[in-house]
């Protein structure tokens, strides 16, 4: 039995200006001890994924099914949900000094949430703390414990997120755009953090970001999301060696070269992403899509493409798939 | 800490200095002559020019401000031989209607101010905190707009108007109680919570609107933060996620109004003492307005200055003691 089943999630809010499909059923697995990286532009549902496998989307309405460990989450009883969420399936959020709340210690933060689940002492409680954020290498823990989230830098201030994540020994975390607001050199500590408590653990990690670099140093598979949609999933060096979709293929060809020869202008993809009021019939991508431009088919613009399977754990959802690759 | 204090205080001190100059200068502009009004009203040219000469008009303004800001701190002697009256501190002059210090008669009217702002106070944060709170959890709907037309309606209504409906359906129709008259809480405190009570609500009322609408636009901005769905995926429970993660955030800037209005109000409020004759602050101001009587509006004036400088004061202290990102400098 897999950890966490996703199986054909879709949510969707009311707006002033009319519904809002941020996602449109999509499915995915995480197994323990691996990780899934999500991977997309901003709007393309990915941060709601998240959310809405937390059932922590409030008022929207939420369809398909999130199996954990071979519960169903999706209209279970809110308090069976509430004694999961933290205790579980926890959620390392982007920004760290946002997050957490300005008012009370990091110790405390962390006490909290920890007591909330296996009740205690506080004095338990606040060792426990004292010895996540041991864990996640800040130094002088105890001392650190008692400071306020100001007080802390965004570096170790995201590792607190992360020991607050860890308190209560989770199964599954999702971290959603940890290292964003951090700078590069941080980043890859924070990121090597995460891996690395994710091997000794025995996690299921599902990490969402926007940054195919991230994705490349610490996921096992990639799911990679437009508009809503799944638009190509597969192992995560499949993904970076043979990509199939013309955006994944887009966003590869956009990552900077330190090899590119001197002088060559950064690559884009053309276009902005869809409008989630009134996205493009048909494929989604096709807008922006050079594949399209080129051999443009009235597949593109009839139905929305399924991901279908290209091969071994490689699925593709692009009608031209026999071009791109033929 | 101590540094901040010290400046404060100082800017404390200042602000009521300038506010006493303003308050003095425009006393002197004013067509009324000090002395006559002290004088009475049969009173011989003679005489008139003797009182000013005890009372120091004669000498320049700059003097008499000088004198008068000293009075305040160390006392003064008016007149002189027989006539000779020392007021000891905090002098503010005496009364030209009364003849009575100025502060003892401001001590006299205080208690009445105080007991109608503080439980008026306890009246508009239980109404408007409970209300504003219910209409942010439950926006939207029904009751939330329910509560938002109402409080709309309310802050909208003119405390005389108020006073006046409360009095005729209380105490005219219904005669539930005789017309309120100020009773002090040492004498009789049944008595003191039954006759204050329609001054209160009266008071609280308009307040407890404007609370309401301030604590749910509040609560409805501190419940989308980020860390309050933090506190969500931690697994807490709705009530402790809004109660500990989503209130105290929430009524942070509703603390600060309320150290703001109730400095305001402890040196009176105006219309509804007036409204119910209660013996207040307020009530004597507006007496002494009528009567033209410098020296009580020059005192209250600089009291409710006082009262409402300080408040800024503590509300900044206690900012800075809830949210431990506030630096006190």
């Amino acid at each position: 039995m897999s950890l966490l089943e996703v199986r054909g999630l879709a949510v969707e809010f009311d707006t002033a200006e009319g519904p809002v499909r941020a996602v449109r059923g999509i499915d995915f697995t995480v197994e323990r001890g691996r990780t899934l990286g999500i991977v997309g532009e901003s709007g393309s549902g990915k941060s709601v994924t998240s959310l809405a496998v937390m059932g922590l989307h409030r008022g929207a309405a939420v369809t398909g099914s999130v199996r954990f460990d071979g519960t169903e989450l999706i209209g279970a009883p809110e308090e069976s949900v509430r004694r999961l969420r933290g205790r579980r399936i926890a959620m390392v959020f982007q920004d760290a000094l946002t997050a957490l709340h300005p008012y009370f210690t990091i110790g405390d933060q962390i006490a909290e949430a920890y007591r909330e689940h296996h009740g205690g002492s506080r004095k338990a409680a606040r060792a426990r703390a004292v010895e996540v954020l041991g864990d996640v290498g800040i130094p002088d823990p105890a001392r650190r414990a008692r400071e306020h989230p100001h007080q802390f830098s965004g570096g170790m201030r995201q590792r607190a997120m992360i020991a607050l994540a860890l308190s209560c020994e989770p199964d599954l975390i999702i971290a959603d755009e940890p290292t964003t607001a951090l700078d590069v050199t941080v980043q890859a500590q924070v990121l090597d953090l995460l891996a690395g408590q994710q091997q000794a653990r025995g996690l299921g990690l599902v990490l969402i970001t926007h940054d195919l670099g991230v994705i490349a140093r610490i996921a096992d598979e990639v799911l990679v999301m437009y508009g809503g949609s799944a638009a190509e999933q597969a192992p995560a060096d499949r993904l970076f060696t043979a990509p199939r979709h013309p955006y994944t293929r887009g966003l590869l060809d956009s990552l900077p070269r330190l090899d590119a020869p001197e002088g060559e202008p950064l690559r884009a993809i053309p276009g902005s992403p869809p409008s989630p009021l009134a996205p493009p019939p048909g494929c989604a991508f096709h807008p922006r899509c050079a594949v399209y431009a080129e051999h443009g088919s009235p597949l593109c613009t009839a139905d929305r493409p399924l991901l279908r399977l290209v091969a071994e754990g490689h699925r593709n959802a692009c009608a031209l798939d026999e071009v791109t690759t033929g | 800490m101590t540094g901040f204090l010290l400046r404060r205080l100082l800017g404390i001190a200042g602000t009521l200095l300038v506010i006493c100059a303003l308050t003095f200068a425009v006393f002197y502009l004013l067509p009324s002559d000090p002395a006559a009004q002290f004088c009475g009203k049969d009173c011989s040219a003679d005489r008139i020019v003797m009182v000013r000469q005890q009372m120091g008009l004669d000498d320049p303004l700059i003097v008499q401000f000088g004198r008068y800001v000293l009075g305040i701190f160390a006392g003064q002697t008016l007149g002189s031989g027989q006539y000779a009256v020392h007021c000891g501190f905090p002098c503010f002059g005496y009364s030209f209607q009364s003849g009575q210090p100025v502060w003892d008669l401001m001590l006299d009217r205080l208690p009445a101010s105080a007991s109608l702002a503080l439980g008026a106070a306890v009246l508009w944060l239980l109404l408007g905190l409970s209300a504003g709170l219910l209409s942010a959890l439950r926006r939207n709907t029904w009751v939330d707009r329910t509560v938002m037309v109402a409080t709309i309606g309310i802050a909208a209504l003119p405390v005389y108007f108020t006073a006046m409906l409360l009095l005729y359906v209380v105490v005219t129709v219904l005669g539930l109680m005789p017309y309120p008259r100020y009773i002090a809480f040492g004498e009789d405190p049944v008595g003191w919570i039954r006759n204050l009570i329609l001054p209160w609500i009266t008071l609280a009322l308009t307040f407890a609107a404007i609370y309401a609408r301030m604590t749910r636009n509040s609560v409805i901005e501190t419940m989308a933060e980020p860390y309050v769905r933090t506190a969500r995926a931690k697994g807490l429970r709705e009530r402790r996620v809004v109660g500990r993660h989503g209130l105290r955030p929430a009524l942070t800037p509703v603390a600060t109004m309320l150290g703001m209005d109730l400095g305001g109000l402890l040196a009176g409020a105006l219309i509804t003492e007036s409204l119910f004759s209660l013996p207040g602050v307020g009530k004597l101001f507006a007496d002494s307005l009528n009567k033209a009587d410098q020296p009580v509006i020059m005192g209250i004036t600089l009291l409710a200055s006082f009262f409402i400088v300080t408040s800024n004061l503590v509300v900044d202290l206690v900012y800075a003691w809830i949210d431990p990102r506030a630096r006190l400098t």
